[in-house]
């Protein structure tokens, strides 16, 4: 185990951590916050509420986004709700329960501190959210509304019909426009980060390209922090958007910032199929679909009947066969993996026998065609408009896909990462969902981090360092500046004659096909390699066309799948020296009888943090590094949805 | 139709190419192979650039994101309709099934004095940003928050609320107005807050400085056609419009009073 992993968990019983912690940590004197600096990276749900925290308490932020507004963050496209124990429906919920979920949830790979906080603080945020006008659900009294989600059993899920996180974003988009209009937070919109410039090891700033006018800039600072969500896209197809990357994560993993736990990726039950070769991307639908919608294959191979007139005995509902207790509202990983093996058995449906039914007949049998119209019109509507099918008479088609990346870097229970002054939030650090995120969570975790823990511990972080005064003028920036300047000259040098997406497909494919829903130690040892084989013809045959000095979405491309090549390489490797299955992280040769995920909590109870050592022409070289987690309030157990 | 798969289509384009702001644009036309009727427009477009790409060309350039209708990022004109022909659809959700074989397609930019090109079909809208940032919130810093049950709301107003803040800031409404006119978008934002109990104390400021912006941009003026929302991909009523010139016309007369 490496000593440099310490995870700065405070001390005490699990429900005063938080408190003592914030009781022991420093502060800055509020005359003294508007003496700093600080850089926020990205401006989703994480980004865009730390940058609106940390103004609001004085300190000088300048905020950083790769769109063109700061409100098309992906985190926008969240549809089912956001998480919190506030019982309102007196099922039965609290803290604890939420606390207890999620660490289940997790297959035991979280740090149970960090999840405690979190269950906590995600009171907090629903009255922060209500507060800044954000229109959440509400029954015919005018009191907030909630529904049940995957890996629950009690109903603590708030939305906003299927716009939860666009609704959420807009409420910290509006908290950080109003610090903007004050002066308090500087925007730089269509700028992305493409390196993190240390003085003295310590984050003291980051290089970035305008992606209007190509220009390299520097911008200097007393901390830095990255809100930049999570690396789905390595996988080509996937339900996040076009433009979500690894690249800022990966530059300051390249910069000494350690990736924990790579290989936990979570695959989305219900997205919607794809259709053919030219699909630039997955579409997810909310799992709020799950609670009324029943999933089911034919029982027998081959059976091509349109599904209206296949009768009830020959259908498989197999999640309520199989797991009785928990029925359609399994976690996410369990769903996905169930609908894999019903493919695998050869009763999947569709023109591509590659998914599943999910069927509201009953329901609307049941509580009449209006009622679902009003819980998921929109999704029924989105449904239509891509399939051409028409899901209120026809079964809908669904089949798992990459949604969401548990790992991330690694960061201690203040969210600073291994480099001393950078600090991650959201999606894109590791903490708080182990091996599997469960429904609703992200959005509570992205406004935890940016509302309630960073302008805590960034305080804390400033008020015990001796920064050195460092501007853009500091030869680091400058190294910075040219280091990037030569990568983008090196896209334009190469001359060759495949295109960024080619590549990108190609890459996609691999870690779909090896390090996908289903992984084992052959494949995985196989596909380092083919990896390695794609970003070597990368380097060698990209055709890149377009200016360097002006907008070119062709070269932002080309960064980014750069990075995702390396990136596929390090999750295929976590993927293999994690000799268990946990989560979404599921290895063939590691199983119960029953195909459920067989973990080893001897050798396995542990986040595994690589640190980035070195890179010759094909082979990327990595050390990993332990941090031990014990499990003294949830008692480590097998998880049981049955 | 359960579960067939696509037919090919052939189509012949006709897009707006301009270098930048400054730069001088026309119409170059594309033929588009061979594209499957399951595609998505932008998926279209994609098939079109690889092949721009790699015959040593530069690509069409474009705003997109999350393809799925919610980010606001897609912008472009499909036969004169912002979005496209499909009520209530963004560019992202337009799929080419909705196409003839043999159909000729003129795409171009938003077009708005506000809305500067920055190359081909992406254009600038800042100006809604900086309409935002002067008026387009609740102030409350993190940890002011009463309960969030303390303040019940009735159904009715969080449901027409809720209708309002739909909006995704795409910009649509700007580029099918003859005017130019912003008035549905900040309408938008205005209602969503002003329909709320939260949003009273700060009704009449907000309303008065988001509109002031808005004319600064160089929005043009509104006349109450309806092309808006009738190109709005999110269906955002007209209604919101009315709410802001009576919230405008309140809140200015008192200021006058106030001020005489």
């Amino acid at each position: 185990m490496s000593v440099k992993l310490d995870a700065n968990i405070p001390e005490g019983p699990i429900e005063q951590k938080w408190d003592k912690h914030r009781f022991s940590m420093k502060l800055v004197n509020p005359a003294n916050k508007r003496k700093y600096q600080v850089i926020v990276v990205g401006t989703g749900l994480a980004g865009a509420s730390a940058s609106a925290s940390l103004a609001e308490l004085g300190y000088n932020v300048k905020t950083f986004c790769i769109h063109d507004s700061p409100r098309r963050a992906h985190s926008i496209a969240a549809q089912g709700g956001i998480n919190a124990a506030k019982n309102y429906p007196n099922d039965g919920d609290s803290i604890y329960r939420l606390f207890y979920d999620t660490v289940k949830g997790g297959d035991f790979r979280a740090r149970e501190a960090n999840v405690y906080r979190l269950a906590q603080i995600s009171n907090l945020i629903i009255d922060q959210c209500v507060a800044q006008g954000v229109p959440f659900a509400r029954e015919y009294g005018g009191l907030l509304d909630n529904r049940s989600f995957g890996g629950a059993q009690v109903s603590r899920t708030f939305y906003a019909r299927g716009q939860t996180g666009q609704q959420l974003l807009l409420g910290a988009y509006s908290a950080m426009m109003r610090q903007v209009g004050l002066g308090k937070v500087k925007l730089f919109p269509r700028r992305e980060m493409l390196d993190l410039v240390l003085v003295d090891g310590k984050a003291r700033g980051i290089t970035v390209r305008n992606l209007t006018t190509g220009e390299i800039e520097s911008h200097a600072a007393d901390a830095v922090v990255l809100a930049t969500g999570g690396y789905g896209n390595v996988y080509f197809l996937s339900t996040n958007a076009m433009k979500s990357n690894v690249t800022a994560a990966w530059r300051c993993h390249k910069k000494g910032a350690f990736f924990a736990n790579p290989c936990f990726t979570q695959i989305h039950p219900t997205c919607i199929p794809r259709s053919g070769d030219y699909q630039s991307k997955l579409t997810l639908m909310s799992e709020s679909l799950r609670n009324d919608g029943r999933v089911w294959v034919p029982k027998n191979k081959g059976d091509a009947r349109p599904p209206q007139q296949i009768p009830e005995e020959d259908r498989d509902y197999y999640l309520e066969r199989v797991y009785p207790s928990f029925g359609n509202l399994v976690p996410r990983d369990v769903a996905s993996r169930q609908a894999k093996f019903r493919v695998d058995e050869g009763r999947g449906v569709g023109p591509t026998e590659e998914a599943v039914y999910l069927d509201f007949g009953d329901s609307i049998r049941r509580l009449g065609q209006k009622a679902i119209e009003a819980k998921y019109g929109n999704l029924f509507q989105m449904y239509e408009k891509i399939t051409g099918e028409n899901p209120y008479e026809v079964p809908m088609r669904i089949f798992p896909a990459v949604h969401y990346t548990m790992g991330g870097l690694w960061v201690d229970y203040n969210l600073q990462s291994s480099v001393p002054g950078l600090h991650v939030l959201g999606e894109a650090n590791f903490s708080d969902h182990g091996a599997n995120r469960l429904g609703a969570s992200a959005l509570m975790q992205g406004l935890a981090d940016g509302y309630f823990i960073i302008p805590y511990t960034l305080g804390n972080y400033l008020a015990g360092q001796d920064l050195v005064k460092v501007d853009e003028s500091h030869q680091a920036f400058k190294d910075s500046q040219q280091e990037v300047r030569a990568k983008t000259d090196k896209f334009f040098s190469i001359q060759g004659s495949k295109s960024v997406d080619e590549f990108h497909r190609e890459l996609g494919q691999l870690m779909w096909n090896f390090v996908g829903m289903s992984r084992n130690a052959h494949g995985l040892e196989e596909v380092q390699n083919r990896i390695a084989g794609v970003r070597e013809e990368f380097w060698q045959n990209l055709k890149m066309t377009g200016q360097r000095d002006y907008r070119n979405d062709e070269l932002e491309k080309a960064g980014r799948v750069a990075d995702f090549l390396e990136m596929g390489e390090l999750m295929a490797k976590d993927a293999l020296e994690r000799r268990e299955s946990c989560g979404g992280h599921f290895r063939e040769e590691y199983q119960t009888p029953e195909n459920e995920a067989l973990r080893d909590d001897d050798k396995f109870c542990h986040v595994a943090a690589y640190e980035y050592q070195s890179q010759d022409s094909h082979k990327m070289a990595w050390q990993r590094h332990q941090e031990e987690l014990s499990f003294e309030y949830v008692k480590l157990t097998t998880r049981s949805y049955k | 139709m359960a579960g067939t798969a696509g037919k090919a289509l052939n189509l012949k384009l006709k897009v707006w190419r301009q270098a930048g702001p400054d730069k001088e644009g026309r119409f170059v036309e594309y033929e588009a192979r061979n594209i499957s009727s399951d595609a998505s427009f932008l998926e279209m477009l994609d098939v079109i650039n690889v092949d721009l790409v790699k015959s040593g060309q530069e690509p069409i350039e474009f705003d997109h994101d999350c393809r799925e209708g919610i980010c606001g990022s897609c912008s472009m004109v499909i036969n004169g309709s912002p979005h496209g022909p499909d009520r209530g659809t963004a560019t992202c959700q337009l799929h080419m099934r909705r196409f003839r074989d043999g159909e000729t397609i003129v795409i171009e930019p938003f077009r708005a004095k506000a809305f500067p090109i920055v190359k081909d079909l992406a254009v600038d809208r800042s100006a809604f940003d900086r309409i935002m940032q002067v008026g387009g919130f609740i102030s409350v810093n993190t940890g002011n928050a009463p309960d969030a049950n303390s303040l019940p709301v009735p159904k009715e107003n969080a449901d027409m609320a809720f209708a309002a803040a739909t909006c995704i800031g795409c910009g649509a409404c700007v580029a099918a107005c003859k005017n130019a006119s912003a008035s549905l978008f900040v309408s938008a934002k205005l209602a969503h807050l002003a329909l709320l109990p939260q949003g009273q104390a700060e009704r009449e400021q907000r309303t008065l400085s988001m509109v002031a912006q808005m004319d600064e941009e160089g929005f043009g003026a509104c006349t109450n056609t309806g092309a808006c929302s009738a190109a709005c991909p999110k269906e955002i009523d007209l209604e919101n419009i009315a709410r802001m010139n009576r919230d405008y016309f309140k809140a200015s007369l008192r200021e006058r009073s106030e001020k005489s």
